[in-house]
């Protein structure tokens, strides 16, 4: 086998959030009622645009989750060996993008270096200028003529491509049928499909030249170690995805089964509950996730041998902030979970299950839980764009995810200096908050329909 | 103009009138596809009059309040149609201009007295901005008139009342508020919107007799809006009958009782429960109020009417008669009576007089009361405060009271929903209040509950078939999936529904249809007695009578007892065999339910009962007023809880409860009046 | 009140007893003073004898729980959990792992925090009370669509991004007002105008959406019907009726966080240099001081239990249904 397959922490847990999506999605399928919500999603334009931009995200994040140690070595060689580190399928993709590291700084689409170097001339003589890129614009002369058309053609080529594969995909998901495409575009289906089709479009055109024109420049410049910053916005996706989806997942078992039965028993369990998530709700969240997150620091510090790679340590440090975030965040989930299952309890059809002699536990399973259902999903889409947020905070202020893990917080905090610098540099910045703000901004568009169709108190 | 539509053309007629509506269309929702809640309404309203206008939920008739006020929700707009006040038309005005119409020459009170005033601002102050805003008289005299208000509605201690803020009122208070409220604009029209609807039989009479009362003092006419028929009676001088969207009577009161026009009156008289319907089933108006997002080429009522004939299904129904009094409909007056030569089908009283199956003696339900540092137990709500009760095997017992008298607590204390604080629960012998865990549950399908809202009784998550079979599985019987599935088609069929009702969802039925699945709900474990909590009170009339009709019939065929908590007298005078009456936590009279309800010996049952509202305006009673509200079950009254509020009250009544005298094999009392050396000293 | 006030205060202790033993448990049983002091010392090749110096020089140099070595009240008293734990409940903070004393640090500290975090919570508060009165008087019309539209975006911004550009922007650029620093006095206004604006527009994307929400809940209510069936101008409704039903939540929104005030930002304090306990905070965790971290999360918790307790009073003023007993 050409590589070893890796399953990291965090990517079981991605492998079982799909599971669960994927189950949730069959069990809703063949439930009318549970599938209308998501058709008024289905129905929104708004909602069709953002969860274009989403899955592009999810795409690449995916990509980005399967791991793997490759092959080392010649091929020849008997014993097969692996190198310890550890690679994934987005990584093989981006090939070029992550090995073609330039020395430091340099501007989006720049062939030169962005400060000045002394460099020996071919006789012998030095001057201080600034240096040629060892990758970016090397396949043009050395004064770089006809930049801007290279640059053009590029990312036309590039579009043409990707708009290519976009009809394709859209004749596959047509079955071949002329009629349906036609129907799909001029948004005479009964959803707008057509918003979806043309976003994509627009998405995968942009997409397509930037990821051409990656392959001969650095489209976003490097920082200050040379890498692409391009390919580290792209790497950072996974981190933000994470930090938003297996932290909600990681705190969401105790937030329903304590919230639900804090409401529906009261008494003695509904004051112990309380206490609970009083006593973590009075600790100010920055500092818990401090205080646990330099607990944490030092117990892998002091026990650096416990761990194979680097990666798995940083990917360990990425799940425990998930679940110091989680410990943070269920306490409102649980709160509310609470006051519906109190209104619930009294309902008509609890009494009556009551009546029947219906034991606790499957009233909690068949009355209560699937009636607060829409409040935990609700929960769940509107936490993720503030944990997407919450990430690049905490890792400014070095209680985030691990520095070696990329992410758009890191990447804020090491470029956040250089703005001092005469000129500024300022492309990792902004890279790291466009690719953030689009992910967050589709987030909170999608949670906005999300909430309208599933909350029955909005609907007049 | 439809030739056949009442002739408005007349201009005579409009300024005779105060308000006239001239084809009124308002339409909700989208604009493809508008839900026609009002759909060509004409009528007049003379100056000084009141016009009441009748009609099951959903027909349209508060959003043609709302369309005079100019009030209607976002989506809701006027297509067609004027309103003309005094002459005047409002749709003309402009927004600020209707302002000073809104609240001043018309009023307008809501049914929901709890939530219609800002809990944030004292009540006078709510009724002050009425003042300024219109009554330019007294701008500078805001305060005294607000008291002058609260005086003529017949708030008590006004000067301190204007002080206080809603929730210190109670709901018949709020009411009265929203009454000066509308007042202060010295208005032509008020409209009331189902005023008393939310409000206890008692304060409905007190509500209603000020409601004349102004009427007499200030000259303006009333625009009621109203379900009941007893109202109707009551108060109108003319009524108009609602349905799906249209008016398809206009009557004066005494002709509408004495000859309904309509196919549909007619029928909705037939299906109000009586003492004298015992022995027959009621009336109902089969199948359901068509949709109203389609325009109609024929009759709306076509489809439930028993008369329907073929123009019926092809033609839009004509308005026969004058304006002021006509009814729309293809057939004549003299075809019109031909109604109800058929008899519907007639399960009489079952004869109930077993054993007792239930017996509850001093059943007590306290709910405590924490104060204090340590949140100590300050007192209790002494919901249920020593009940007896019998409910003999095969027959029906009435609880009647007033919201918040503890009957729903005792309903669900004999069903251990709340265990009770003291007392015997004795059901067939075994003490139910002693029993838990394993022995309770396999007791539980023994007794069963219907509830009062169809809506809210069944979980919006299930399908019928598991909402029926929920019992079955809990109590390990009915066999298999498939044994139970036919059980549950079997039981469907039994209530009157399809067996294909099994796989579809709760909010896919009416609240009709909603209330038999309950019934095939409580059945499926095959109970012995079941407690009805206000079975029928969320229910239009119509489709009450299907509800009671099936229950009658059930107890025939299955000899159930029924415990039937409500405060519905007249469904109780048609469906119970016994009734206890019960004020504050007690039961005050108890008896054979004719007795009771033809001679009452406790004042409160008298006053209860000449309050209810009958449904024939040539019957004029003598309403008993009571007095304030009903005290709070923390700190209830000394002596006898009825006390404070009883036009009869004796030194005696304020200083011990008085002892339960028996008269008769059942009949019991708790009054010092039937006390016999009691009764003489009053006498003297 | 009073008995309630009391039994309020009583509720307290348990829970601050449960946050400081959460924290201990955090801070000693997780990693031992030995690990921590290997830790400050720098590397695994640290001598015992280094390690049991830096523990005595501040005060870890304790068995956790129970001191065998001593004799009747020392047994407990001269124990880590007493001295570094328990103490807390005194605002005993001791000295931070440099040697600083706390109490005097917080004492000094809470005043630059209050003053940038007052203003920006009053000015936010009136900003978005405005813009979302005006969404919630246009509502279902187009100004009302882009408003929420304009506020879903800006809260998707990092907050990070509002104060990088916003120092970029105005310190440097066009160089209105220093970038960071602070002083006390008449000119400390020069250096709070820059944090309170950034702060406040940070914050107006989902303050402005919250409260348009909770004027619209208002809005359909029934009182409000009964409001315009008087006649009322669709202002005095919104001012009168509205404004003031939904300020019950607002303001109980507001009281809660006004003791945490004290402790300031995190984020805008340490960008802008502000000397507040906010950066206090910040420059604890990136020296690792634990005492200060420890010290600041038993404060934020006292702070956040008064926050609920000032809620629940100011209740009693704002809305007249409730009533303590």
């Amino acid at each position: 086998m050409p590589f070893q397959p890796v399953i990291l922490w965090t990517d079981a847990l991605v492998y079982l959030l799909l599971v669960l999506a994927a189950g949730m999605l069959w069990y809703t399928r063949g439930h009318e009622h549970l599938m209308q919500p998501w058709r008024r999603v289905a129905g929104s334009r708004t909602a069709q645009a953002a969860l274009v931009v989403l899955s592009s995200y999810l795409v690449i994040g995916l990509l980005d989750t399967l791991h793997f140690h490759p092959r080392t070595g010649d091929r020849e060689a008997a014993d097969v060996v692996y190198s310890t580190e550890v690679s994934s399928l987005f990584d093989v993709i981006a090939g070029p993008l992550r090995t073609q590291r330039e020395k430091t700084y340099s501007a989006p689409f720049a062939i030169h270096l962005f400060s000045k170097e002394t460099i020996e001339k071919a006789d012998g003589t030095t001057v201080r200028d600034y240096p040629r890129l060892a990758y970016g614009g090397a396949h043009l002369d050395a004064h770089g003529t006809g930049r801007l058309a290279d640059i053009l053609g590029k990312a036309l080529a590039g579009a043409v491509k990707w708009a290519l594969a976009w009809s394709l995909l859209l004749v596959l998901l047509c079955r071949f049928s002329r009629a349906r495409i036609l129907r799909l575009l001029g948004g005479r289906m009964r959803n707008p499909w057509h918003v979806a089709a043309w976003s994509a479009l627009l998405l995968m055109g942009v997409f397509g030249a930037l990821w051409e024109m990656a392959g001969y420049y650095h489209v976003l410049g490097t920082d200050k170690v040379g890498e692409d910053v391009f390919f580290q916005s792209l790497k950072s996706i996974r981190t933000g995805l994470i930090i938003g989806t297996l932290t909600t997942l990681v705190m969401l078992p105790a937030a329903i089964l304590l919230g639900i039965m804090a409401g529906y028993f009261r008494g003695w369990v509904d004051d112990l509950i309380q206490y609970l998530y009083t006593t973590l709700n009075s600790i100010p969240g920055v500092l818990l996730i401090a205080a646990a997150v330099l607990m944490m620091q030092i117990y892998m510090s002091n026990h650096a041998d416990d761990f194979n790679s680097l990666t798995e340590r940083a990917d360990l440090r990425l799940l425990f902030l998930c679940l110091i975030l989680g410990v943070t965040s269920w306490t409102s989930l649980c709160r509310l979970l609470r006051g519906e299952a109190l209104k619930l309890r009294d309902l008509e059809y609890v009494q009556a299950a009551r009546a029947f002699g219906v034991g606790h536990f499957r009233i909690l399973l068949r009355h209560v839980l699937p009636n607060v259902m829409h409040i935990v999903l609700i929960a769940v889409v509107l936490d993720f764009s503030g944990l997407v947020l919450a990430e690049a905070v905490l890792s400014y202020i070095s209680i985030g995810v691990d520095p070696a893990t990329n992410s758009w917080g890191n990447m804020i905090n090491g470029a956040r200096l250089e703005l001092a610098r005469e000129p500024v540099v300022w492309w990792s910045l902004l890279a790291a908050f466009g690719f953030m703000f689009t992910l967050v901004l589709a987030a909170n568009l999608v949670s906005d329909v999300v909430r309208d169709a599933l909350d029955p108190r909005l609907r007049q | 103009m439809n030739p056949s539509e009442p002739a408005m053309n007349d201009r005579s007629a409009d300024t005779a009138s105060l308000l006239t509506l001239d084809g009124l269309a308002t339409h909700l929702g989208s604009a493809t596809q508008p839900v026609r809640a009002v759909d060509g309404v004409s009528l007049q309203i003379r100056r000084g009059e009141t016009f009441v206008l009748l009609g099951e939920s959903g027909c349209g008739k508060s959003m043609i309040a709302l369309s005079i006020m100019r009030l209607l929700p976002h989506s809701g707009r006027i297509v067609a149609g004027d309103i003309l006040l005094d002459g005047q038309s409002l749709r003309a005005l402009s927004e600020a201009e209707m302002r000073s119409e809104r609240g001043g020459r018309v009023g307008m009170i809501f049914q929901e007295p709890m939530t219609s005033l800002n809990p944030v601002m004292t009540v006078g102050e709510q009724v002050a901005e009425a003042v300024r805003l219109h009554d330019q008289r007294n701008r500078h005299r805001v305060d005294e008139r607000v008291v002058e208000l609260f005086r003529s509605v017949g708030i008590p201690d006004p000067q301190r009342r204007v002080h206080e803020y809603p929730h210190q009122l109670s709901g018949g208070m709020k009411q009265r508020v929203m009454i000066a409220m509308a007042l202060g604009g010295r208005p032509d029209l008020l409209i009331a919107d189902e005023p008393t609807t939310a409000l206890d039989v008692t304060i409905q009479a007190q509500v209603l007799d000020l409601l004349k009362q102004l009427q007499r003092e200030t000259g303006m006419a009333i625009l009621l809006i109203t379900h009941d028929l007893g109202v109707v009676a009551e108060m109108a001088d003319r009524v108009g009958v609602m349905y799906a969207g249209q008016l398809l009577e206009i009557n004066d009161v005494a002709g509408f009782f004495a000859r309904p026009a309509h196919p549909y009156s007619r029928k909705l008289f037939r299906s109000v429960p009586k003492a004298e319907k015992r022995d027959q089933g009621l009336d109902v108006i089969p199948g359901m109020v068509p949709a109203l997002n389609q325009p109609f080429d024929h009759c709306r009522f076509a489809d439930r009417c028993e008369l329907v004939e073929q123009r019926c299904r092809t033609q839009l129904p004509p308005w026969r008669g004058a304006a002021e009094s006509g009814y729309r409909c293809h057939l004549d007056p003299d075809e019109v009576k031909d109604l109800g030569s058929r008899v519907p089908a007639a399960p009489r009283t079952a004869q109930g007089a077993g054993e007792a199956l239930l017996d509850v003696r001093q059943l007590k339900v306290h709910f405590p009361v924490h104060k204090g540092v340590l949140r100590r137990v300050a007192g209790f709500v002494k919901a249920v405060d020593g009940v007896d009760l019998s409910i003999p095997s095969g027959s029906t017992v009435a609880l009647v009271g007033e919201s918040g008298c503890g009957k729903t607590t005792v309903g669900k204390a004999i069903l251990q929903l709340h265990r009770p604080t003291a007392g015997q629960v004795l059901f067939d012998g075994t003490d139910l209040a002693h029993v838990a865990g394993a022995e309770l549950r396999r007791l539980r399908r023994e007794f069963q509950i219907i509830f009062q809202d169809p809506a809210s009784s069944m979980n919006p998550r299930m399908l019928v078939e598991d909402i029926i079979a929920e019992g079955l599985v809990a109590q390990r019987i009915g066999g298999n999936r498939a044994q139970r599935r036919s059980l549950v088609e079997r039981l469907l069929e039994q209530v009157g529904m399809p067996a294909g009702a099994a796989d579809r969802y709760p909010h896919e039925f009416s609240g009709g249809q909603r209330q038999r699945i309950a019934v095939a709900r409580a059945l499926a474990v095959q109970p012995r007695l079941i407690v009805c909590d206000e079975p029928t009170s969320a229910l239009d009339v119509s489709v009450q009578a299907q509800v009671l009709n099936l229950l009658k019939e059930l107890q025939l065929e299955l000899g159930l007892s029924y415990l039937f908590i409500t405060h519905n007298i007249s469904v109780v005078a048609y469906l119970a065999h016994e009734v206890a009456v019960m004020y504050l936590g007690r039961i005050v009279e108890y008896g054979e339910v004719g007795q009771v309800l033809r001679e009452p010996l406790h004042p409160y049952t008298r006053a209860l009962l000449s309050a209810v509202p009958v449904p024939d305006p040539g019957h004029r009673r003598a309403v008993i007023k009571l007095e304030g509200d009903m005290p709070s079950p923390v700190d209830p009254p000394s002596g006898c809880h009825f006390h404070p509020r009883c036009p009869d009250a004796m030194a005696v009544c304020r200083e011990r409860y008085p002892q339960v005298s028996e008269i008769g094999p059942v009949r019991r009392v708790a009054c010092w009046l039937t006390v016999p050396g009691q009764q003489r000293q009053t006498g003297s | 009140m009073t008995a309630y006030i009391i039994r309020r205060l009583l509720y307290a202790l348990p829970i601050l007893i449960g946050v400081n033993a959460f924290t201990f448990v955090l801070f000693f049983v997780v990693n031992s003073p030995d690990d921590m002091a290997r830790m400050h010392l720098g590397g695994k090749r640290v001598t015992d004898q280094a390690i049991q110096g830096w523990k005595e020089e501040h005060g870890y140099a304790k068995p956790l729980l129970i001191n065998r070595e001593r004799q009747g009240s020392d047994m407990f008293t001269e124990t880590i959990l007493f001295e570094k734990s328990l103490r807390l409940f005194l605002f005993d903070f001791g000295q931070s792992d440099s040697g600083r004393d706390i109490s005097h640090d917080i004492s000094q500290r809470m005043w630059p925090s209050l003053a940038i975090a007052l203003p920006t919570l009053l000015v936010g508060l009136a900003v978005n009370i405005t813009f979302a009165l005006l969404l919630a008087f246009f509502r279902a019309t187009y100004l009302d669509l882009w408003g929420v539209v304009i506020c879903v975006a800006m809260m998707s911004i990092s907050s990070l991004f509002y104060i990088i550009g916003g120092q970029f922007l105005v310190g440097k650029l066009l160089n209105l007002v220093p970038i960071s620093g602070y002083d006390t006095g008449v000119h400390a206004w020069k250096f709070m105008i820059l944090p309170v604006i950034v702060a406040v527009i940070g914050g107006i994307g989902s303050g402005t959406r919250w409260y348009r929400t909770l004027f619209l809940e208002e809005i359909h209510r029934d009182y409000v019907r009964s409001a315009r069936a008087k006649g009322l101008s669709e202002q005095r409704v919104l001012f009168r009726h509205v404004l003031r039903n939904a300020m019950i939540p607002i303001l109980t929104g507001v009281v809660v966080v006004l003791p945490l005030l004290f402790i300031g930002s995190l984020l805008t304090e340490s960008f802008f240099g502000i000397p507040g306990l906010g950066s206090y905070t910040i420059d604890a965790i990136n020296n690792q001081d634990f005492a200060i971290v420890r010290a600041m999360v038993f404060l934020g918790a006292v702070l956040y239990i008064l926050g609920l307790l000032l809620t629940d009073i100011s209740y009693t003023m704002v809305d007249p249904r409730v009533r303590l007993d």
